[in-house]
């Protein structure tokens, strides 16, 4: 690029801005299209996933509904929104999952939280989180069998104040090399299941289900 | 291979190969992209995903950069780049979360990194904005596929030393059809956790660099005395 054969036009000022400009504006045509074409997709892969998780903390015989259909929204302690995934068989609410979160060593730990009517944890996963490779990472399923210890118990059992790792005087294990892990876990699980204690009448409640919305997703009926 | 019609002096199509792959390679000569390096190469499969992710948005800056290179003027030539690189990232981005979800779970939060990788700036700014379109492709691949092959060595060997696998979850990447490709070569391995962490891959990356320096002198080595040999035929 020789600056000699530069047509004069292009050095004034109304060329680079409009250059930037036009360039500016067919990016963003460009992403446009590109969301266009792929949010459908990526929309349904992200339920895919959920499904799949929800499928981990609830036995898929004790439901005969679509899990992500009907969600209920409810606040939390904090006030902040939780959406309560609820397995129901016809109308009769069997369980409830929703996401909890812990701050752990590097940041949050988000799971997901299965509870039955009877206020007893079906299952918790842990859907994401930052902690160290080989140490805070046994409370992934797929390393250690450490989460699957809380199924079956409820606040009641063991009691509450109990709800803490065995280093501040709980019931639960913690990791050698790692205490802030499972810490933050087990505090997330424990606020999960105050907040099943708190909203218990809301969330077992027989579900009524309006199917004004065509595109809601229909109920197979038992 | 096609020559280029459009250039007068011919395309040196096999020094853009080698200089791409070997001696100008992104990771040991020109010592880029390290930051998406060390941080992806846990495991060799996903070494391979970020190096094709990559791979896909230089050939297309190239290509891109080189079919503007005459519009854009050189004051305003580098936020044009930014732009392109910007916008081809973002819907690789999206792409792969549309149709390679299962990896865009492990790679997603390193997908945007790379429009922060310098190594593609840096060859739009050195090669695509001064050459044709073809060659820039081509440089852009070339550059992509040494990438790749630094990403792969460096994940396989930190996989292998760290989890005492290779390629795990391979499949997630190419399909089902590839799985033979995951292998454990150590069976009931512990573990060795600190060639997973990042300083595994900058100690890994230091014997991989003194390797390639190795190698360079060897290859000079035998230049010079098959250089010295002739010349002695010669008198």
């Amino acid at each position: 690029m020789s600056h000699a054969s530069v047509p004069s036009y292009r050095q004034r000022i109304g060329y680079q801005a409009g250059l930037l400009g036009g360039s500016t504006l067919l990016a963003a045509a460009l992403l446009v299209m590109g969301d266009m074409a792929t949010r459908d997709t990526i929309e349904l892969r992200k339920a895919e996933d959920l499904k799949a998780s929800l499928s981990q903390v609830i036995p898929p015989a004790m439901h005969d509904n679509d899990l992500l259909a009907h969600p209920l929204t409810l606040e939390n302690a904090d006030g902040a929104p939780v959406t309560v995934y609820r397995a129901l068989d016809g109308l009769q609410v069997k369980a409830v999952a929703y996401r909890i979160v812990g701050i752990g060593y590097a940041g949050e730990i988000e799971s997901i939280m299965g509870i039955g009517a009877d206020g007893k944890i079906l299952g918790v996963r842990v859907l994401a989180h930052a902690e160290t490779p080989g140490l805070g990472d046994k409370i992934e399923v797929a390393k250690d069998d450490w989460i699957l210890d809380f199924d079956g118990l409820s606040l009641g059992e063991p009691p509450a104040e109990r709800w803490a790792v065995k280093k501040d005087g709980g019931d639960f294990d913690q990791f050698s090399g790692a205490t802030v892990t499972p810490r933050a876990v087990v505090g997330s699980i424990r606020r999960g299941l105050e907040f099943f204690q708190s909203h218990r009448e809301a969330l077992t409640t027989p579900a009524q289900i309006t199917t004004t919305d065509p595109d809601a997703p229909v109920r197979s009926q038992p | 291979m096609s020559t280029d019609t459009e250039t007068k002096p011919k395309t040196p199509w096999g020094r853009i190969a080698s200089d791409g792959f070997w001696n100008n390679n992104v990771v040991f000569a020109q010592s880029l992209a390290l930051c998406p390096l060390l941080a992806v190469t846990g495991t060799a499969t996903n070494g391979l995903g970020m190096g094709l992710a990559t791979t896909v948005v230089m050939i297309a800056a190239g290509l891109l950069v080189a079919m503007i290179r005459g519009q854009v003027t050189p004051e305003v030539r580098i936020p044009i780049f930014i732009l392109v690189i910007a916008v081809l990232v973002t819907l690789v981005d999206l792409g792969m979360n549309a149709w390679l979800h299962d990896l865009h779970k492990v790679l997603g939060l390193f997908i945007p990194l790379i429009v922060t990788n310098c190594a593609i700036l840096g060859r739009a700014e050195s090669f695509a904005s001064r050459n044709p379109v073809l060659p820039s492709a081509f440089d852009g691949l070339m550059m992509g596929v040494g990438f790749t092959f630094v990403l792969v060595v460096l994940g396989g060997l930190r996989e292998i030393i760290g989890s005492g696998t290779l390629f795990a979850n391979a499949s997630l990447l190419l399909g089902d059809g590839m799985s033979f490709l995951e292998v454990t070569i150590i069976p009931e391995y512990r573990g060795f956790l600190l060639a997973i962490l990042p300083p595994g891959g900058f100690i890994a990356l230091g014997f991989m660099l003194a390797a390639k320096r190795l190698i360079d002198a060897r290859i000079a080595e035998v230049k010079r005395r098959s250089a010295e040999s002739g010349g002695e035929a010669l008198a």
